[in-house]
């Protein structure tokens, strides 16, 4: 059988710098195949190629065994190429009905919108993927997962023949992975082929047929992936063997020393709101403790409550043995906490800002000296860490944005590093970032913490948990219900402990 | 000064030059244009009528620069120009201010101008503290200032005479009108302001991604307070240079339909509505395209209505050129 998609030799240049070097990708129809790679290798360039957002300087594309030559996203989808993106672009105030049909309402008289077919051919594609909504409520009523699934409603709609889907799984919780998973082999069932980007690795094993993996603009291997291993790939995107990676754990965040004995915050029953209701922790210098749960069990607001961003409704927190209540996050920056946020483009970056100014923005009142800013001090600085963390950056007054992910986190995470704070909080450090990104990450985490210094980690990646961690609080629905203590935690006992609570309640 | 331009330089590429410098050729097509056309051009009068016109809107538009750069709008700073400039002559026109000339002259120079901080905190507090959309909360002000300024006045024009006073809109310095080597003062202040300090810096992340800054540690409600008192207050020193110019009050024209020529001249000058970026100098070579262009017109005999029209049409150009240098 002739494949759907087939790029060949495509290459491609931003200014002089190449971006792709020399990138095939090959998709059979009825495919779910995995595109992965670090951050920089190409894969969303070579994307943005296919769907017409980029034009390529050489290579072919053919696609339904057609030579293609899209300019457009628009042209690429009346072609059958539909693109799900990480941001969604749709329209939450609309109901369901109008985000599925938009562009292609059925009519009556030939001027009126024909709402009652509307809503049945809406409530018809999302019956195929087993959902049953109302599709006249407004979309932004329902979660991210369910977005999601009506953006690949709309797709199908469109009589997409390959769905792209980029890090699609990022924001959902587990239950909804499955939903989503669902949709996706009933795509593959009715001959859709899903091209999958996704830095979860456990995720493509589940329901990718091949894989094919990129590195510095190339493509480097094509597998099928009941052929290949978890390290298998992890090798190929970094360009080194699997033997080298199995000796030495798949973190770096393991082979911590013991935890000094002085207790730098006590956490004592605090309460926020619905979402943060009993909360209680204990953390020692030299120590990392990690916040398990699932998604809304309310680890991401602990972290808020300490950083002073929620205030607290009952229950008291000390540091270094004094009371402690920050009302704002200035004032816990000036008690010596970070707080690396989640969401890297909402609460992290000022994209249009320099490297330089978004690395020393917690630290400016620290750079006053009389009336201004000392540049020199500031330049220094930036200069250090640019060096001490590897950020790769063509120039310190680059802006932000431009970087990639990895790079972008390791500028925030320098930001917190230059307060030289006594506790960071890192929810999700290493999310959306590369495989070589995410160790060098670990690798700075792990000696900030050797130095004397404490973590608090919310991570969804359990092996960081598990191997990161001297202890790891259990939270559900807001309260913090048991404590692992390491040596002694595996992935399984984790997910142990956080399914014993989801049944108990349910 | 020079390190910032260089720095600026190698952000942008050659082709994307060419657009973010899209004002200051758009400035050189209407000078010779003018030199061409217009008659007595070249002249140091047509120079110091110009400049003595152009100072006010680049004040203004220089505190509005500001209030945009943290993604908001002042639409009141035309109404706080009304009020601050109704206020002067009322203090030295007062008994007080004809028994001690010297202590009515600074007061009707202070007065105003707390007055015009009052409005900026007012601003600032409904913006900023209650959250209420910067269009609607400058609406109160826009509405209402300029009525309190006429019912100051009783509706009335105050004419005076008060050459002390005057020398704000007269006065010459080195044969230039003195307002404009005011704006040109507050022009590099604000530069400094913007570039080198950390309320400056702050007010661009702001803008750039509020949540962001806010996490960061940021004062986020004191720099946007900030940024709408110091607006306010070059709209109430506005006020005072307009009331100078003419040696009368007319709370009903003064700083009419300000606001307008402040946001334009500010989005010519490069300011984003949506924040983020604070060109102060910017601001003034946007004032002085629209001065320019309503002079060019005035001065071949192109009615008022038609020079409106013209506006528009720049800040329709404006908007373009932002909108391709996006992308």
């Amino acid at each position: 059988m002739a494949p759907l998609l087939s790029m060949a030799g495509i290459k491609k240049h931003f200014g002089g710098v190449p971006a792709l070097r020399s990138a095939s990708l090959e998709v059979e129809p009825g495919e779910v195949h995995a595109l992965i790679g670090q951050n920089g290798a190409g894969k969303s360039t070579l994307i943005k190629i296919l769907t017409g957002l980029y034009r390529r300087d050489e290579g072919t594309v053919d696609f339904a065994g057609k030579p293609s030559h899209v300019t457009s996203p628009r042209e690429a989808q009346n072609a059958g190429i539909a693109t799900i993106y990480q941001e969604l672009n749709l329209v939450p105030l609309r109901s369901v009905s109008e985000n599925v049909v938009m562009g292609q309402e059925p009519r009556s008289f030939g001027f009126m919108i024909n709402w009652p077919e509307a809503h049945r051919r809406t409530r018809e594609i999302l019956a195929r993927f087993g959902i049953e909504i109302d599709v006249t409520a407004p979309l932004g009523s329902y979660s991210t997962a369910i977005q999601q699934l009506v953006a690949i409603a709309r797709a199908v709609s469109m009589d997409a023949k390959l769905v792209i889907m980029d890090e699609p799984t990022s924001s959902l919780d587990s239950s909804e992975v499955e939903i989503l998973f669902g949709v996706v082999r009933e795509l593959k069932s009715s001959g859709v082929s899903v091209l999958y980007v996704s830095h979860f690795l456990d995720e493509l094993f589940q329901i990718c047929d091949r894989v094919t993996i990129m590195r510095d603009g190339q493509t480097v291997g094509c597998r099928a992936i009941a052929e290949t291993t978890k390290l298998d790939l992890i090798a190929g995107m970094l360009g080194r063997n699997a033997e080298e990676i199995a000796a030495e754990g798949l973190t770096e965040l393991a082979g911590g020393r013991a935890a000094y004995d002085e207790v730098v915050l006590e956490v004592d029953k605090v309460a926020t709101g619905p979402r943060l209701s009993d909360f209680s922790m204990t953390l020692h210098r030299g120590e990392i403790v990690g916040l398990g749960g699932l998604l809304g069990s309310g680890r991401t607001e602990a972290a808020r409550s300490i950083f002073g961003l929620d205030h607290l409704t009952s229950g008291a927190m000390h540091l270094m043995g004094r009371e402690f209540e920050p009302s704002e996050p200035s004032e816990a920056i000036r008690a010596r906490i970070g707080f690396l946020t989640e969401d890297r483009k909402a609460e992290g970056i000022v994209p249009d800002m320099s490297v330089r100014e978004n690395l020393t923005l917690a630290l400016l009142p620290n750079l006053r000296r009389n009336g201004q800013i000392d540049r020199d001090r500031e330049k220094e600085l930036v200069g250090e860490f640019i060096q001490k963390l590897g950020i790769k950056t063509s120039h310190m007054d680059q802006p932000i944005r431009e970087l990639s992910g990895g790079n972008q986190q390791k500028v925030l995470l320098a930001r917190w590093l230059a307060t030289k704070p006594d506790i960071l909080i890192l929810d999700e450090p290493t999310r959306g970032v590369d495989v070589g990104a995410k160790r060098e990450i670990q690798t700075i985490i792990r000696k900030f913490v050797d130095d004397g210094h404490a973590v608090i980690l919310i991570s969804s990646e359990f092996e960081e948990l598990v191997e990161g961690a001297n202890r790891i609080v259990v939270m559900h629905e807001g309260k913090a219900v048991s404590e692992l203590t390491n040596p002694g935690i595996t992935e399984n006992a984790l997910v142990k402990a956080l399914a014993h609570h989801e049944e108990a309640t349910a | 000064m020079t390190s910032l331009t260089s720095e600026h330089t190698m952000r942008t590429g050659v082709a994307t030059k060419l657009k973010s410098h899209g004002g200051l050729i758009a400035l050189g097509l209407i000078l010779v244009f003018n030199i061409i056309v217009t008659p007595n051009f070249l002249h140091t009068q047509t120079l110091a009528v110009n400049i003595s016109q152009v100072a006010t809107i680049a004040i203004v538009a220089m505190g509005m620069t500001l209030v945009i750069a943290t993604g908001g709008i002042d639409l009141s700073v035309g109404a706080v120009m009304a009020l601050s400039g109704a206020l002067a002559p009322l203090i030295f026109m007062s008994e007080f201010g004809q028994a001690y000339p010297v202590l009515g002259l600074i007061g009707a120079l202070f007065f105003p101008l707390v007055a015009a901080l009052l409005c900026g905190l007012f601003n600032g507090v409904i913006v900023a503290v209650l959250r209420v959309q910067p269009i609607i909360a400058t609406l109160i002000l826009f509405i209402s200032g300029r009525g309190i300024a006429q019912v100051l006045t009783n509706g009335n024009l105050q004419t005076f005479s008060y050459p002390e006073f005057s020398y704000l809109g007269t006065g010459k310095i080195l044969g230039f009108p003195f307002q404009g080597w005011l704006a040109l003062a507050i022009a590099c202040f604000l530069f400094w302001v913007v570039n080198r300090t950390v309320f400056g810096r702050y007010l661009l992340a702001i803008g750039g991604n509020e949540r962001a800054a806010k996490l960061a540690g940021g004062p986020v409600r004191r720099v946007k307070i900030g940024a709408y008192v110091i607006c306010s207050i070059l709209s109430g020193l506005a006020g005072l240079i307009v009331v100078a110019i003419n040696s009368a009050s007319d709370a009903a024209r003064n700083g009419n339909l300000m606001e307008l020529d402040a946001i334009a001249a500010a989005v010519v000058g490069g300011a984003l509505l949506q924040g983020g970026k604070a060109p102060i100098f910017g601001a003034i070579l946007g004032a002085v395209i629209i001065q320019l262009v309503k002079y060019t017109l005035l001065a071949n005999g192109v009615e008022d209505e038609v020079a409106l029209i013209a506006k528009a049409a720049i800040i329709l150009a404006a908007v373009y050129i932002q909108q391709a240098r996006k992308e």
